[in-house]
């Protein structure tokens, strides 16, 4: 049976690479060392150029192609950009990427839309890091009572309902790119400070921890000094997996209306007025287009996250799949 | 094991306690406007105002409301307070609506269930195979799509392009009742269905693939082999039942959000459930819905929790209730 062989030949071949790896490069620091096996993994380089892409498109991109095409993304160019019966026209000399239901450039809209979804993406993100980090080392640091409360605490976070708890907040507040950004950190920070505390959890028992405690360091200086460094390959990984969700959520929230409010663009809003105004077979470039941005986001971020989990984790198993 | 389940049970309501005292009082103290002039509607003169405020016990200390409210959920059957629209018992709107969105739910899960299992089977027995790799990719690919990119997708392919090529097989929208036609029951619900069954599955694949790969290496698989068992009763009788204990889990979890309401999916797909019941009360303000519809999607997400801490002891012999 080929199959009972594979599974058992995948076992043992893990911890003596990984013996090799730290005996040949000794003195490097993980995220070097995990920098270097990166480099290698050719998905994960060419999402890393994709993602660069993006980032070039919707922050030097935007007011480029905005000035060249002399589109406002905000304008509604009813001469030019809508027909005689007042439907969006398709791709064309003057509107690259066709235009909106209002008559606006298609193109420039989705390069400031995918500016907003980034924005939020990455900065929602970061604050979810720093929130979920810090709260997870003091659980797993301190243990018992306090572990228990936090735990409690994310159980029930992860326990609500998104969309729906997020719909309740946006009728209380007012939608806007404020209110968005704040429900989706909300409940993001939850699962980093859960995989933080079971990393601490294990980390505080090591001898280097004990050694701290020797030299008389505090609890804060251990928390901080020697427990943080050692979470940087986790953070670095799930917040690279982490930016495609909070950006799935952004534009999950503009697509039913909620998020960022009208006329700032946002790729969910796009789709979303596609699906409002049945504009499926009128204008299915409004259809396609901003789906490519956004799907290529997702993908790109998607896939670095897998590669960097691999670099950092080289016995994991998609580098033994190889 | 029953002193497990009061516990849960316990936790459970302490939960439900938390969303509905938040709920209450965000409405109330920073919500957009006066319940009483929502309620009112615009043209209503102030006396109006004043007489519905006095009418729906809007004038009396809010402490007192608070208390009648979170007494009224303890009733039955629990009253979850009027409508501000159409002046219809909250909970009668929502048991009405509830059988859409169950039957969204449940179809998609035994959907994604008979894709994702077997995909995750496949690919953890025959690991580094091109089966497994392929099902890796479409899996990733799978992930990075937002439901409502992949809905809106199936909706302007099956519904739009068949419609327009002259084969109306799928609906645009609507909901017929199961116990009424259960061919146009399935017809309506099947491209929600394959939505939502898609985009999970891809988890389910992953999830299962990585769990049973993990079992297929313990100790007791080798012994369960090396007596001569068959492959097949290894990986189904003996890797499966525990590799299924984080499945069931995940499936628990998911079942129990959608059971809520599928926002998204009702929205494109034009089914009136519970999701879509919760959006259009946000455009109209409509408050008591709105807390109505949090609190159910709560409900189903904390009963769903319990059912997965029993399912435990039941599928790994390991786990005791205490």
């Amino acid at each position: 049976m080929s199959s009972s062989i594979d599974a058992f030949a995948a076992e043992p071949m893990q911890s003596p690479a990984e013996d090799e790896a730290q005996h040949t490069v000794q003195g490097r620091s993980p995220v070097r060392l995990a920098w270097e096996r990166l480099k290698r993994d050719r998905m994960a380089i060419i999402s890393l150029f994709v993602i660069a892409g993006l980032f070039l498109f919707a922050f030097a991109g935007a007011p480029i192609l905005e000035a060249i095409t002399g589109h406002d993304p905000n304008t509604q160019y009813r001469e030019t950009g809508l027909t005689e019966d007042g439907l969006p026209v398709g791709p064309n000399s003057e509107f690259w990427l066709g235009t909106d239901d209002l008559g606006r450039d298609l193109l420039v809209r989705i390069a400031y839309g995918a500016r907003v979804s980034l924005l939020i993406g990455v900065v929602v993100t970061l604050f979810a890091l720093v929130i979920g980090t810090v709260i997870g080392i003091i659980a797993g640091y301190y243990g018992g009572k306090t572990d228990t409360f936090i735990s409690r605490v994310i159980d029930v976070m992860l326990g609500f309902p998104f969309l729906v708890t997020a719909i309740a907040f946006v009728a209380i507040f007012q939608p806007s790119a404020w209110i968005t950004a704040l429900v989706i950190l909300l409940f993001v920070w939850a699962p980093v400070a859960r995989i933080v505390r079971g990393q601490v959890l294990s980390l505080r028992e090591r001898e280097f921890i004990e050694a701290g405690h020797s030299l008389g360091a505090n609890d804060t200086r251990i928390m901080f000094v020697d427990v943080l460094p050692n979470l940087v390959g986790p953070v670095i990984v799930y917040g690279t997996l982490l930016i495609p969700q909070v950006i799935v959520l952004e534009s999950t929230l503009s697509f039913l209306g909620l998020g960022v409010v009208p006329p700032a663009a946002t790729l969910g809003q796009i789709l979303g007025d596609v699906q409002n105004h049945s504009l499926y077979t009128v204008a299915p470039w409004m259809l396609y287009f901003p789906m490519l941005v956004l799907l290529l986001t997702t993908l790109a971020f998607n896939l670095l996250g897998d590669g960097l989990r691999d670099a950092f984790d080289p016995g994991s198993e998609r580098t033994m799949a190889k | 094991m029953l002193r497990f389940l009061t516990r849960r049970i316990l936790f459970g309501l302490l939960v439900l306690w938390i969303i509905a005292t938040a709920v209450f009082f965000l409405f109330y103290i920073a919500g957009p406007g006066d319940p009483a002039r929502l309620f009112a509607g615009r043209q209503a003169t102030e006396e109006t105002v004043a007489a519905v405020r006095r009418q729906l016990g809007l004038d009396r200390p809010l402490y007192e409301q608070y208390w009648d409210y979170l007494t009224g959920l303890f009733h039955w059957p629990p009253d979850l307070g009027t409508s501000f629209i159409n002046q219809e018992p909250v909970l009668n709107t929502i048991i009405h609506r509830l059988p859409v969105s169950i039957s969204i739910a449940l179809g998609a899960a035994v959907l994604w269930l008979l894709i994702g299992i077997p995909i995750g089977i496949l690919a953890a027995t025959r690991p580094r195979s091109v089966a497994d790799r392929s099902a890796t990719v479409i899996a990733l690919a799978g992930l990075s799509m937002p439901t409502f990119v992949l809905g809106m997708l199936l909706f302007n392919f099956f519904f739009y392009q068949l419609t327009k090529a002259g084969y109306p097989i799928f609906p645009a929208n609507g909901y017929v009742p199961l116990l009424e036609n259960p061919f146009q029951w399935a017809r309506h619900l099947l491209l929600a269905w394959l939505t939502l069954a898609l985009v999970f599955a891809a988890t389910y694949s992953r999830l299962t693939r990585g769990s049973l790969l993990e079992v297929l290496g313990e100790d007791y698989i080798r012994t369960a082999r090396s007596k001569g068992l068959a492959e097949r009763t290894v990986v189904f009788r003996h890797g499966l039942r525990s590799a299924l204990t984080p499945i069931v889990t995940l499936f628990g979890l998911d079942l129990g959000a959608l059971l809520g309401g599928t926002i998204v999916t009702e929205k494109i797909f034009g089914l009136p459930g519970l999701g879509a019941l919760a959006v259009q009360s946000v455009f109209t303000q409509d408050l008591p819905v709105i807390m109505g519809t949090v609190l159910v999607a709560a409900f189903f997400v904390v009963v769903a929790n319990i059912v997965v801490d029993m399912t435990y002891a039941l599928l790994d012999p390991r786990v005791r209730l205490t």
